[in-house]
Order: C-alpha cells, then structure tokens, then sequence
C-alpha cells in the first residue's frame, strides 16, 4: 500500500510502504526525485487563434531546445558530442520547422503541429534502414522537448542533483540511465520494467542498488526520504534512525568489501572457481582490465556490429580484439561469436519479420544466411590471438543441436584456434549436455536466456517477472544438468549471466558443478567473499536445498539457512 | 541551374556524422542547395532529416543543385566533402 508515513505516526519499526523486486542486494537511503514524463500534447488542443504568434512560439521552441543540445555537446566527450551534435541539426531543421508552420497555418494546435511533423519524419527514417532507428529515437527526443517548451511545462529528465538521490520513473529508457549523475544518484526505482532490462543491466553494471516493478513507485511525493532495499525488495518512506542506520552500515559493509578480499575465487576449502568480467566495447575491456578477475568470461562482440552499416572488415575487428587481449595481458577471455537477430538486427545482413524473434533466426542460426560473418569473425580472433599474449577461448551463442556443436567446433579449428566452446542458453542443450561435453571444449551458461526460454517468458515481459526468476527449481534443475555434465568428462562449464552476480546463488551455482562464475565486474569482490566463506560440502548442500525447494523464493530462504550469517551480513 | 553528380565515399553513406558535416557545410554556404538520389526527387540539403531520409548507402550517387551567386564554387566545394571517408581509420 502506498501510503506516506506521517512524523507521528513514525514508530520504531518502520513497515515496508511499497514493494518490488530487487536487482542486487544494495541499499540506499536518499531523497526521491522523479523522472518527468514527457509531456504530451493535448489531445483535443485547439487552433492557434493568432498563428502568427503560434510560428513565433514554435520557432523559439527550436532554437531554445537547439541551442541547449549544442551546449551539451560542447561539454560532452567526442562520440556523445556528435550524436548531440547532429541531435540538435534536428532541432533546428529548416524543413521540419517548415512543416510544423504549414499545418500550424491548416488549423493544427501548436504543439499537435510539432508531434504530427515529427511523427511524419519518423516514418520517413524507418523506411530507410534500421541503422537510423537510434537516430529516430533521437528525433522524439527532441519533440518531447519542444513540445514541453511549446505548453510552458519542463522538460523531460532530471534537474541537476545537490544531494544523494533515489530516481525513481515509470521505466528508464537506456539514454536516460547513460545521462545519470553518479556523482548523487544512489538508488534507483521504477513502476515497469523486469529483472533483465535494460535499466536493471545498467544499475547492475554501475552497482547502483536497484528495485524495479514496484507498485505505486509513481505515488511517492517528490523529495521524500526513502530507504531501498534490493535484498528484500522494499521501499520505506521516511525510515526511521534504526532502519537508516542499518540499511547506511550494510552499503558500507558492501563497499569495504572491494578491498577485503582479493585474487583468485577460492571456495573456503580452497577448491578454485574463477571469477571472470562481462564486456561489450573495447572500453569496458580496458576498465575491466583494471579489476581484480581472472579474466573474461564473455565478451559480448555483437557490440562492434550492432552500430555498424556494413559489416565490419576483418582488420577492423582484428584492430578492435587485439585492444581487448591486451588489455588482459596472459588471462583468459572468452569471446562469444556475433550473437545478432531478429531483435537486435544488423543492418547489413537483414533479417526477415519474426513474429517470435527469441525464438527465430539468432545467434549462431545466422550462420546458415550470412556464413561468411562467422569465417570473417574467427579469422580476425585467430590474428588478434597470435598476435597477443592473452588465452583465447570462442564459444557459439544459441546452440541446439550435437550437430550444431560438432560443426562450429570444426569452424573454430580450421581457423587455429585451440579452445572451442558453446553457450547453454536453449533448454535442449542444457537437457544435452552429456553429450554435447564429448564435442566441445567447455560451455558457459547464459542464464537469463536459458531462464527465459525454460520457463517461457519473455525478458521482457516485467508482468512474469517472478517466472524470469534464475532461482526457479526448473531453472537449477537444467543447470545442474550441465554442470554434471562437465565433471562427467573433467570440462570447464561456467555460468556468465546475471544470476553469477547475486553471491548466494553462486554458491548454489558452484554446488552445481559450475567452475567459473562472470559478471559484471562490480559484482566480484561479493562473490569471491561469499566463496571465501563456504566449502564445497556446504555449496553442494545448497544446491540440493535449492533444487527440493517448490518455488524461487522457498530456496532462497532454504539457502539462507545455511550460509555462514557473516556473509548473510555483508550482502 | 548548376548541379553536380558525386559518389558518396562515406562507408556509412549519408547518417549521423557524415550527414551532419554536409548540412552545416550547406547552411554555410548561405544558398539553396537541394540534394537527390542520382534519377530520385530532390529535396532540401539544409534540413538533415530529409538528407537522411533518403537512405544514400556507401557509393550511391548524388546529384547536387543549386541556383545563386557562386552557386558553382559552393557545389564543387561540397562534392569534395562528400567524396571523402570521414570515417577512414
């Protein structure tokens, strides 16, 4: 229930207000401050009675919102600047200023003038390839903007930050969480999205202590004192000195335990579970570098692609994987082969409309379209690898089949690289496993997809988000399949999805058999403290108590029970 | 009128950077310049949207036109721009 606690009825147990799932297991206290909504406009807006007046307002809407997005780029770095620098052309475009007036002229209201032009440039954008649909994001953007200039209301976004910050939104679009001020904000709330969108990746990757799907989020007054706790998945409004202080001494226990541990992942009895990054860009891989990993345990490469017109040459990508090698020195880094689709198209090796993208024509399916991709991606590895110092491993994202195994494993060798592996995303392979380990090198475990596609929900549907759940039985249950597998034939099988972040499930994950966890790099010292705090014996009781438990959460309590409470503690 | 014809060189074709180069250069030039997909209808070269929303690949040919004092200049100004990779490496 969303109700505002008032002072007097404060007592000293403070009652969770609203609730939502966790991303994480961080805490925050800070003010709330809520993502304006882009204003719309009205929907039966009159006439302009003076349309002269109407041009001028319209035309000083632009300059404003134009002059305003050149002084961000001014300020910003060199690849935000251009895109900046190009948004703010859009604003003020002699020919969508031109349009917007004529239908001004025809008897349109202001700002119902500015949506239609746009929406009509919009479509003129879609229809010229889907490497402009950032650029039509972009262009609503600036609609959003004039239109609030337009009706006298602010603009969408955020003010600037003075104090520690909770933001709380209906949902974040992925700009808007790249524009986020570290400086202040340290929580992060919204009424929609799910446990794998874009916003709960984001806050993951930036170790902002994050609650999405919480009911009523919206309701919260503006400026309230709210303490977040990703752990149990509750906001409380104005929390009591008790539950403040608790909630400020657990982020502070979290945040000393960077520094407390470090090196090599080592169960207390001292078995080794590598601790690995996750990275896309080339610059990810040089911030990650600086961690204390072990190494790579996914290196998303579709992100040199996904921008791309055409497809990138082979020195182009041998340039780009050189960079990440080195950066690693002797580690490992497992590249993952371009893993594009339906949903994430490219634009040049189009796909056709699915009506079940998850489900259609990605990952190494591409491979029967567009064969010369995979060729041109494992030549370019191969140089990069010789030429560096760093142990690469390649694995094939979305395989199904032995067959499929058997053929990629030979692609990968014919090119001379030694380690060839596999993702386990689809069920069938997890359930395959035993014999899929005779083929491959090694195999890692995407566990949001494999959740996705084991309980049959969609990543992003934020509604099921309890199903996208990685601790569902039916989940372990596929992944113990793979792990067992591994042992039976004395191969690598970790995990590199979000579920080797949260440090309880990764003890239940090396119970499993898993012997290498990856995650975004913020995630490591929690994990390799978790570990350093259990034996095998007790990971493996995990497990099994997870396994037998009826529901997600049921084994997660169970797992409670049995971990070391320091650790409990320090999560 | 004078006009010219061009291949574009940029390996992205006529978006985001590139396309943003040739507006501003085009505003500068303070004359009316249109632009057409070689054989295609030709439209404003100052309003970036209506540049990107013809969808001019690498390679594609264009047609440039303009009318006014130094008309000439400015156009052969503007096939060098657009005949350079701004994006080589």
């Amino acid at each position: 229930m969303a109700t505002t606690t008032s002072k007097a009825a404060k007592s000293s147990t403070a009652t969770p207000t609203l609730t939502g799932i966790g991303v994480g297991r961080g805490s925050a206290v800070g003010s709330v401050v809520k993502l304006a909504a882009a204003a719309k406009a009205p929907v039966d807006e009159p006439a302009a009675a003076d349309t002269a007046a109407a041009d001028a307002l319209v035309r000083s809407s632009f300059q404003y919102v134009a002059t305003n997005l050149r002084v961000r780029a001014a300020a910003a770095q060199a690849a935000t600047a251009a895109v900046l620098e190009a948004t703010s052309l859009m604003a003020q475009d002699p020919g969508l200023i031109a349009d917007v007036e004529r239908r001004i002229k025809a008897g349109t209201g202001p700002a119902t003038a500015v949506d239609q032009a746009v929406e009509g440039f919009c479509k003129i954008l879609e229809a010229s390839g889907p490497y402009l649909a950032e650029r039509v994001t972009d262009l609503r953007d600036v609609r959003d903007r004039i239109v609030a200039h337009v009706l006298g209301v602010p603009e969408p976004g955020l003010p600037e930050l003075r104090k520690p910050t909770i933001v709380v939104a209906t949902d974040l679009a992925p700009a808007d969480t790249a524009s986020l001020d570290l400086e202040h904000v340290v929580g992060i709330v919204t009424e929609l999205g799910g446990p794998t969108s874009h916003t709960a990746i984001i806050a993951a990757q930036l170790d902002l202590p994050c609650l999405v799907r919480v009911d009523g989020a919206m309701t919260l007054a503006e400026d309230a004192t709210i303490a977040i706790d990703a752990a149990h998945g509750t906001v409380v409004v104005d929390p009591d000195d008790t539950l403040r202080e608790a909630i400020l001494s657990r982020a502070k226990a979290r945040a000393a335990l960077k520094t407390a541990t470090g090196g090599a992942g080592r169960t207390k009895g001292g078995q080794s579970v590598q601790l690995l990054a996750n990275i896309g860009a080339v610059e990810d891989a040089e911030r990650a570098a600086k961690e204390d990993v072990e190494g790579v345990g996914l290196f998303r490469t579709e992100v040199l692609f996904l921008d791309a017109a055409t497809a990138p040459t082979v020195a182009d990508q041998v340039t780009a994987y050189t960079k990440v090698f080195k950066a690693f020195g002797d580690r490992k880094v497992v590249v993952r082969t371009l893993d594009a689709g339906a949903d994430k198209p490219l634009a040049f090796a189009p796909s056709e409309e699915e009506e079940n993208p998850a489900l259609g024509v990605r990952g190494l399916r591409m491979d029967r379209r567009f064969p010369q991709l995979l060729d041109d991606q494992l030549e370019a590895i191969a140089q990069a690898a010789k030429a560096t110092t760093a142990k690469v491993w390649v694995m094939a994202p979305m395989v199904s089949t032995v067959h499929e195994a058997r053929a990629f494993v030979q692609r990968v060798r014919s090119h001379g690289l030694p380690v060839a592996g596999m993702m386990v995303e689809v069920p069938a392979a997890a359930l395959r496993a035993r014999h899929m380990m005779d083929i491959v090198d090694f195999a890692s475990i995407g566990t949001n997809d494999l959740t996705q596609y084991a309980m049959a929900t969609d990543r992003m549907a934020g509604e099921l988000a309890e199903l996208l759940d990685p601790w569902q039985p039916a989940v372990l249950d596929l992944i113990a399949a793979a792990g067992a597998a591994g042992k039976a034939v004395g191969k690598p099988v970790g995990v590199c999805g979000e579920a080797a972040r949260d440090p309880l499930l990764a003890l239940v994950l090396v119970g499993l058999g898993i012997t290498s966890l990856s995650m975004a790099p913020a995630g490591v010292p929690a994990v390799r403290f978790a570990l350093s705090r259990t034996d095998i014996e007790t990971c493996e009781a995990m497990a099994a108590a997870a396994r037998n438990a009826e529901d997600a959460a049921a084994g997660r309590a169970a797992v409670e029970k049995l971990v070391d409470p320091e650790v409990l503690l320090a999560l | 009128m004078p006009s010219r014809n061009v291949k574009v060189a940029s390996r992205v074709g006529l978006h985001a950077r590139p396309a943003s180069l040739f507006v501003q250069a085009v505003t500068a030039t303070g004359l009316p310049v249109t632009i057409a997909k070689t054989g295609g209808d030709p439209v404003d070269a100052r309003s970036i949207l209506m540049v990107m929303g013809l969808g001019v690949a690498s390679e594609d040919e264009v047609t440039l036109s303009a009318e006014g004092d130094g008309a000439d200049d400015a156009l052969d100004q503007l096939v060098g721009l657009l005949a350079i990779d701004h994006d080589a490496p």
